[in-house]
């Protein structure tokens, strides 16, 4: 048997497990047409999500507007594929925030020393007992509304519950052999955390990032629901929900509401696919029970 | 003896505080020559570990001193404590723990070389093949992750990344208990053959009295965190002082039932470190135990040139020795 050049490495042995996995690729099927069509929907697009056409209000679903116009004549379709850059950017950058804040103040509990731990763990727990609706509404109602605003209030309510992940993780790595044995060479801090507490965290930052991929689309869309997030005119999965309001739109114009919550749906639903399948192949053990 | 590579005194480390507080280790002092292999025996729990650790400051000495090569440790700071540790190596007792699961051969062979700054990487790669070669494995294994090795294999690749950085001295904690028995042999040939060719200085822990006698050039007997006996090979293995390694040499298997020795099996299990008798520590076990033993710590005392041993009776017959 010939050897390969460099063989298979953990993530690769990850990503194998993970391409055997139905759901998860199931998930990846849905997924990935969705980014294309939201990513590339000025191409084959007429309609803008903010041009109007007079002629077509509150119009079904037809042959000139797919999904039919609401009440001020946009085209809900081109709306749909705005609020899904949208909802995924503010959920993209609210995870990176969440992330980079999460692993961070993780690996000054697990590594900073007795004190830094026992305060940045307080102040977690501090986080994690605030009610999250109220926190929200709370932070909201003082950013404003806007796309960083929104960014900013779902990073600052979904990091603690990565912080004690990483936390305990990194307690974990440090003392395992090769760790004290990079200590043993001389290795700092920042080489510690970057080279072997990284590397041996990605599993769960994966796994918490597209989880929380969904949850922040969803968050999204809640706070733009209620008038908190994304600000109209520009489209939003939550705010064009937000038109159910109206016992009218309820009744009488449902593919202003079914269309951006199917898409929420579909979307959730699908990253929480991914996230499952990706936890499943960075842990070979979690299938066998 | 010219001043000593590693020279240690009243080394402690204790966990916990007040009433509760854990003496793990308590007053070593011992030192170790340029070009030498000390050997540290004892039963597991007996803190050869945290002996060997603490030394190199791997874990934070609660009291004593360490002066390596002229240079006293503990007090040192950060940045020229990280310089100093490219001089000493550990070796670990798990293959499988001690080689990170996310690198490939070449990236753990050469991360003691990055950590110090050393060389641009092809030099690094260069060293760490030339590492490679010195513990006999082939130099393609670079490229590969450490889970594709077997144990043995994987043992010569910590031996590997411990001499990538050139140490004047290794620690070796038990670096083949956790080996087939078959391999066992061939690694400790290994580590004999690169101390002598290197003329690394060694701190050999293990529980394995033969092998000891071989690789050693002195033996360091512990008990409990402390030092019963300390002496060169042949005067401990020949003339054992202490009742504790005279209850050890007995213990070892021979394998000519006819030369074996009457055995005195020691009774009973080592204390706790919470609760260790007073005075000496071994003499719960001890069969030459007096009264008085349990009055004070039975200071190590020098019976004859570089024989020590802590243990107030020099009445005792000498045990035969196979």
């Amino acid at each position: 048997m010939a050897a390969p050049k460099r063989s298979a490495g953990p993530t690769r042995r990850a990503l194998q497990r993970f391409v055997r996995n139905r759901a998860a690729l199931a998930g990846l099927a849905l997924l990935v047409p969705l980014l294309l069509l939201v990513a590339s929907y000025p191409l084959w697009l007429s309609y803008g999500p903010n041009s109007v056409d007079l002629l077509a209000r509150n119009a079904p679903p037809g042959m000139r507007h797919l999904l039919g116009t609401d009440g001020v004549g946009r085209d809900v379709l081109a709306r749909l594929m705005q609020g899904g850059r949208t909802s995924l950017t503010v959920a993209s950058l609210s995870v990176s925030i969440s992330l980079a804040i999460g692993f961070l103040v993780g690996a000054l509990a697990a590594f900073g020393g007795r004190w830094s731990d026992a305060a940045s763990m307080r102040f977690v727990d501090l986080a994690m007992t605030l009610p999250p609706v109220i926190l929200l509404l709370v932070l909201a109602s003082i950013t404003g509304t806007g796309l960083w605003p929104t960014v900013w209030v779902i990073a600052l309510l979904s990091w603690p519950v990565l912080a004690r992940m990483v936390r305990a993780r990194l307690l974990e790595v440090r003392e395992r052999d090769f760790v004290v044995a990079a200590r043993g060479m001389g290795a700092g801090v920042f080489h510690l955390l970057f080279r072997h507490g990284l590397p041996n965290s990605v599993d769960i930052l994966v796994v918490y990032a597209t989880l929380q991929i969904a949850n922040a689309i969803l968050l999204e869309a809640g706070l733009s629901f209620l008038g908190l997030g994304i600000p109209p005119p520009e489209a939003s999965w939550g705010n064009m929900m937000n038109a159910a309001q109206s016992t009218v739109v309820l009744e009488h114009y449902v593919w202003l509401w079914m269309c951006p919550g199917a898409a929420l749906v579909l979307a959730v639903l699908a990253i929480n696919f991914v996230g499952d399948g990706l936890r499943d192949a960075f842990d070979p053990r979690s299938g066998l029970n | 003896m010219t001043s000593p590579l590693l020279s240690v005194r009243g080394l402690a480390k204790h966990y916990g505080a007040g009433a509760r507080r854990l003496r793990i280790v308590d007053d070593i002092s011992f030192d170790i020559g340029t070009g030498e292999v000390v050997g540290l025996v004892g039963e597991s729990g007996s803190g050869k570990t945290t002996i060997a650790r603490a030394a190199l400051r791997l874990i934070e000495p609660t009291a004593g001193s360490v002066v390596f090569d002229g240079t006293e440790l503990t007090t040192l700071g950060p940045a020229a404590m990280r310089r100093m540790r490219a001089r000493m190596q550990y070796v670990f007792q798990d293959p499988y723990a001690s080689l990170s699961p996310r690198m490939t051969v070449g990236e753990i062979l050469t991360e003691g070389l990055r950590i110090q700054g050393i060389g641009p990487q092809a030099a690094r790669m260069e060293r760490a093949r030339t590492a490679l070669i010195q513990v006999e494995m082939p130099p393609d294994a670079l490229d590969r992750y450490a889970h594709e090795f077997s144990g043995g294999q994987r043992q010569r690749i910590g031996i590997a990344r411990a001499l990538a950085l050139a140490p004047a001295l290794l620690v070796a904690d038990e670096p083949v208990s956790a080996l087939d028995v078959s391999i066992q042999a061939q690694v400790i040939n290994l580590l004999r053959d690169l101390q002598r060719r290197l003329g690394l200085s060694m701190l050999f822990i293990s529980h394995d009295l033969a092998v000891v006698e071989y690789l050693c050039d002195r033996v360091i007997v512990l008990y409990l965190g402390r030092i019963m006996e300390m002496a060169s090979s042949e005067t401990l293995y020949a003339t054992p002082a202490h009742p504790y390694t005279s209850a050890l040499l007995a213990a070892v298997p021979h394998p000519d039932p006819a030369q074996r020795g009457r055995r005195t099996p020691l009774q009973g299990d080592v204390p706790s470190a919470a609760a260790p008798p007073s005075g000496c520590v071994f003499r719960t076990r001890c069969p030459h135990a007096l009264p008085t033993c349990a009055a004070t710590v039975p200071p190590l005392r020098e019976l004859s040139p570089g024989h020590w041993k802590a243990c107030i009776r020099d009445d005792l017959p000498q045990p035969a020795t196979p």
